[in-house]
């Protein structure tokens, strides 16, 4: 079981009291617990079971403008103590910084909805391993298919922040997660892919029969692939890959790298950045949505932010400390964003692929090739070859390469956004790339 | 003894946790109890001010049994003897109506590849406080390009136990530091960043004395000032040279990761039924190697407690081993090479690298500079990954040169570079004379836990490689 609003509270009271005893003019705690119980199948058997159960504590102490912090998994009051009496000493030894403080007190978080993140359902393991059976007899049913990994996931947590400016603010989170990964074979080759499902609640998981035909599907079509000559062409980003591309941009956006000047995106506010198609949205509210939170990591509120509307840039994502830095006030995003996605285009997918008649189809890329400093882009990346929006052959051994600057302006989407992470984009082509193959 | 901290705070008996062991994993082929007793320390220089101070203390143990290839694991940083017990019934509810026998050899080693020293008290607070704002100031006032300098500190002691059932008992403490060093530089409205970091299993003061942060700098403005005047990159195949040390990431993605126990036991990796073939060009050999003295990658025992050894992959072309823990050891017949690892407690044991170093051979970099038409030469990287199944790797150029016509020309733009890691090593066509260690900065990941590894080699030729730059 985890431990309850009223075990974390007492803890978080605790602490807040020693640092204040201690001389601190200002801390804030988190306590957390989480519990979480997976198990594992390979080739339809049992090959792992694995439970967590853990237990987290951090704290800052201010003294003035000097801060510093401390971090533990032992939640035992002598050594809590023990920790605070160090943090302290260690605050006190630290330099100020004058953009050091707790949040505005009129930004915390007040109302605190309910999000209906917390599903009390328990799947025991007993339950996980029918639905991995069924899983795997699914994704093993075609002969190509001579490797399956599946697993499934409960997560339960609670999670508690408290302030010295009386803010205390906790939710509990559940969530289920099922993933099957396949490898196909056949003469000339070996593939891999995969298909994922995550919920807060276990209702809503994918029927394992349709994630397992899903998962054997997406590895066998990618058998027998070519490598491409190098040219510039359109890439079609399957939605698993877009909202990759959205989370660069999240990146680009945060208050710490445009305040440390390093992001291609500084200065760009109320500034065109996307083509007048592209709308972005952050919104936290969502019920039972993977990424909501009635608060960010600091207890200021989180409101829906337009952050581009109509291809210009109208928000960063703020935080206490790069907010003063910057002279704007926070407006909750300490800890990143909540459900960030783009807004639906205007064609469906058919018409995104047959608007080019050569491009690549991208499902997979690999390699960390997004430099945020000067918006540099490449990747390696594995997909198909469409030709007049038909599907040809699988494409690997490739890298794709731009600049954000130039690919924000030259997307297109389709109008098939759905919510299946906590970042989230409809199919997205980038028009002009470079693609490097042969 | 070092792991005080589990006995003596709770009440939690040792003869206690060692019945749960036996009684638990009596009927089992192998597990063990785990605990560890981790601090860590971060402390971070950014944009002229000292940015954070964290100090983390982490208590926990993972208990884990394993029945021919199924593993059950339970782990809890609540020390106490409720959670222990709920962790056994945990496991055993996992393995019911088992029959195996518990294998107890485990090989003994006494050689120690670095001191029980606690490298985050060695040093004050202030000290340390000290060289960060000295780099701030060296840097910012050694051209007045750089716009932004970042350093950090990262300082780490872990102390482990591994309790086997029947009560044997195996410890290690290991201690790792890092230092890095990031600017960033604009020049006629570019920006251009560069990074360089060292690190291992020693003190702090071992790597910073005689002023030693200043040639950190030196090679962080180094490398950001080269990329300042660099040009886009080409797209295509061509001829790449990589430049000795850290560039060794290409074997740790391209060839290392195929060749863990693991990916072969379960048939996933391409290289699986390769022992004993030719995979290489001729003149290739590869270690894994966990026993260099102080390096990042080096560990006394593996985490599963069996002694750390040289393990040789590749000879002269040929796949001669697979890295091993016990599970796929045992599962494939044969004996753990002491690669066993796992990231924290958090974590179940996997057969990971520890320091892989391809060795050298007889020509220079100048002959293979010089050999080339059109090609690029790759001095450094950022960070790589690789698809186990179909083999194609990926790493990104954080400081390469374009060749044309034998001659060393202007900086590229960063690049990834993909290739296909069983094919790779047959384009191998020249290996250098001049091997060498990374400074001791690299982070594997796998199944989302990073363990530190190092990384070796000489300057290398590889006759075709895809270039993914913008230029065509």
């Amino acid at each position: 079981m985890i431990k309850d609003h009223k075990f974390l509270d007492a803890k978080a009271s605790f602490c807040l009291d020693i640092a204040k005893k201690l001389g601190a003019t200002e801390a804030s705690v988190t306590i957390g617990h989480g519990v979480s119980e997976t198990v594992n199948f390979r080739n339809k058997k049992l090959d792992e079971s694995n439970r967590s159960d853990d237990l987290a504590f951090s704290i800052d102490t201010y003294i003035g403008k000097k801060k510093s912090s401390i971090s533990s998994s032992n939640l035992l009051d002598d050594n809590l103590k023990n920790l605070i009496e160090k943090c302290f000493e260690t605050t006190k030894n630290t330099p100020e910084d004058e953009f050091n403080s707790l949040p505005d007190k009129n930004l915390l978080a007040k109302n605190i909805k309910n999000l209906n993140l917390f599903d009390e359902t328990h799947v025991k393991n007993e339950k996980k391993i029918i639905y991995l059976k069924e899983l795997e007899d699914t994704a093993s049913e075609d002969k190509k298919i001579i490797n399956t990994e599946s697993s499934f996931t409960e997560n339960k947590s609670n999670y508690l922040l408290a302030n010295s400016d009386g803010f205390c603010g906790s939710f509990k989170k559940s969530s289920f997660s099922a993933s099957c990964v396949t490898v196909a074979k056949d003469d000339k080759s070996m593939e891999r892919d995969y298909e994922y499902s995550s919920k807060r609640f276990f209702s809503e998981i994918k029927d394992p029969k349709v994630l397992g035909k899903l998962a054997s599907h997406q590895t066998i079509r990618k058998l027998g692939p070519d490598k491409i000559g190098s040219e510039k062409l359109s890439i079609i980003f399957d939605k698993r890959i877009a909202k990759n591309i959205l989370n660069a941009f999240a990146g680009a956006i945060s208050s710490s790298a445009i305040a440390r000047g390093t992001s291609f995106l500084k200065d760009k506010i109320n500034k065109q950045v996307f083509s007048d198609r592209i709308n972005i949205v952050d919104k936290p509210d969502i019920i039972k949505g993977l990424g909501s939170r009635n608060f960010d990591a600091e207890g200021v509120k989180s409101e829906t932010l337009n952050l581009v509307e109509q291809g210009i840039l109208k928000n960063y994502l703020i935080d206490t400390y790069n907010g003063k830095k910057l002279n704007l006030k926070s407006n909750g995003r300490a800890g990143g964003t909540t459900n960030l996605y783009l807004e639906n285009g205007k064609v469906n997918f058919e018409e995104l692929l047959k608007s080019n008649s050569k491009c690549v189809y991208v499902t997979e890329t690999i390699g960390h090739g997004s430099n945020l400093v000067t918006g540099d882009y490449s990747v390696g990346a594995t997909g198909f070859l469409v030709e007049d929006g038909e599907f040809k052959y699988p494409v690997s051994e490739i890298t794709i390469a731009g600049n954000f600057k130039d690919m924000f302006k030259n997307i297109f989407l389709a109008n098939d956004l759905d919510f299946e992470y906590s970042t989230n984009s409809p199919t997205m082509m980038i028009e002009g790339m470079t693609v490097a193959g042969k | 003894m070092s792991m005080s901290n589990f006995f003596d705070k709770s009440d939690l008996v040792r003869k206690d946790a060692e019945n749960i062991v036996s009684d638990t994993l009596k009927n089992c082929d192998d597990g063990e109890l785990y605990l560890e007793d981790s601090k860590s320390e971060s402390i971070v220089l950014d944009d002229n001010k000292i940015k954070s101070s964290n100090y983390s203390s982490d208590l926990g143990f993972g208990f884990r049994a394993v029945s021919e290839e199924v593993v059950a694991y339970s782990y809890s940083n609540e020390i106490s003897k409720d959670s222990l017990k709920s962790s056994a019934e945990n496991l055993q509810s996992t393995l019911k109506s088992i029959k195996g026998t518990y294998n107890n050899e485990i090989p003994k080693s006494n050689k120690k590849f670095y001191n029980d020293i606690n490298p985050i008290e060695q040093k004050t607070l202030n000290s340390k406080l000290e060289v960060l704002n000295k780099v701030n100031d060296y840097l910012r006032k050694k051209d007045g390009a750089v716009k932004q300098v970042t350093a950090n500190f990262l300082g780490e002691h872990k102390s482990i136990e591994i309790i086997r059932s029947g009560g044997e008992a195996i410890t290690d403490i290991r201690p790792l530091i890092r230092f890095n060093v990031s600017v960033m530089l604009e020049k006629n409205g570019r920006k251009e960043s560069g990074v360089y970091g060292i690190g291992g299993r020693q003190s702090y003061d071992d790597y910073l004395k005689n002023d030693n942060w200043k040639s950190v700098c030196e090679e962080a403005f180094r490398i950001a000032s080269v990329n300042l005047e660099s040009k886009p990159a080409p797209a295509g195949e061509m001829k790449v040279v990589l430049g000795p040390g850290w560039p060794a990431i290409l074997i740790h993605e391209a060839i290392g990761h195929g060749l863990e126990g693991d990916f072969n036991r379960k048939k996933t990796s391409a290289f699986h039924n390769l022992m004993g073939q030719k995979v290489a060009s001729e003149g290739v050999t590869i270690v894994d190697d966990g026993t260099i003295d102080n390096r990042r990658g080096s560990l006394t025992i593996d985490d599963e407690g069996t002694p750390t050894e040289r393990t040789v992959l590749i000879e002269n072309g040929i796949l001669k081993n697979f890295m091993q823990d016990r599970l796929n050891a045992r599962l494939m017949n044969t004996r753990s090479t002491g690669s066993g690892r796992r990231e924290n407690y958090r974590h179940v044991i996997l057969p990971r690298m520890r320091n892989t170093m391809m060795l050298s051979g007889k020509q220079t970099q100048d002959e293979m500079i010089k050999s080339v038409d059109k090609g690029i030469f790759a001095v450094s990287f950022g960070g790589g990954q690789v698809d186990i199944t179909s083999g194609k790797f990926v790493f990104n150029c954080t400081e390469a040169y374009e060749i044309v016509n034998g001659k060393i020309g202007s900086p590229i733009k960063g690049a990834t570079l993909i290739g296909d890691g069983p094919s790779i090593l047959k384009e191998v066509s020249m290996v250098g004379n001049d091997m060498k260690m990374d400074p001791g900065i690299g982070t594997c990941g796998k199944a989302g836990q990073g363990v530190p590894v190092g990384v070796a080699q000489p300057s290398i030729l590889i006759d075709k490689m895809t270039v993914g730059g913008t230029k065509l």
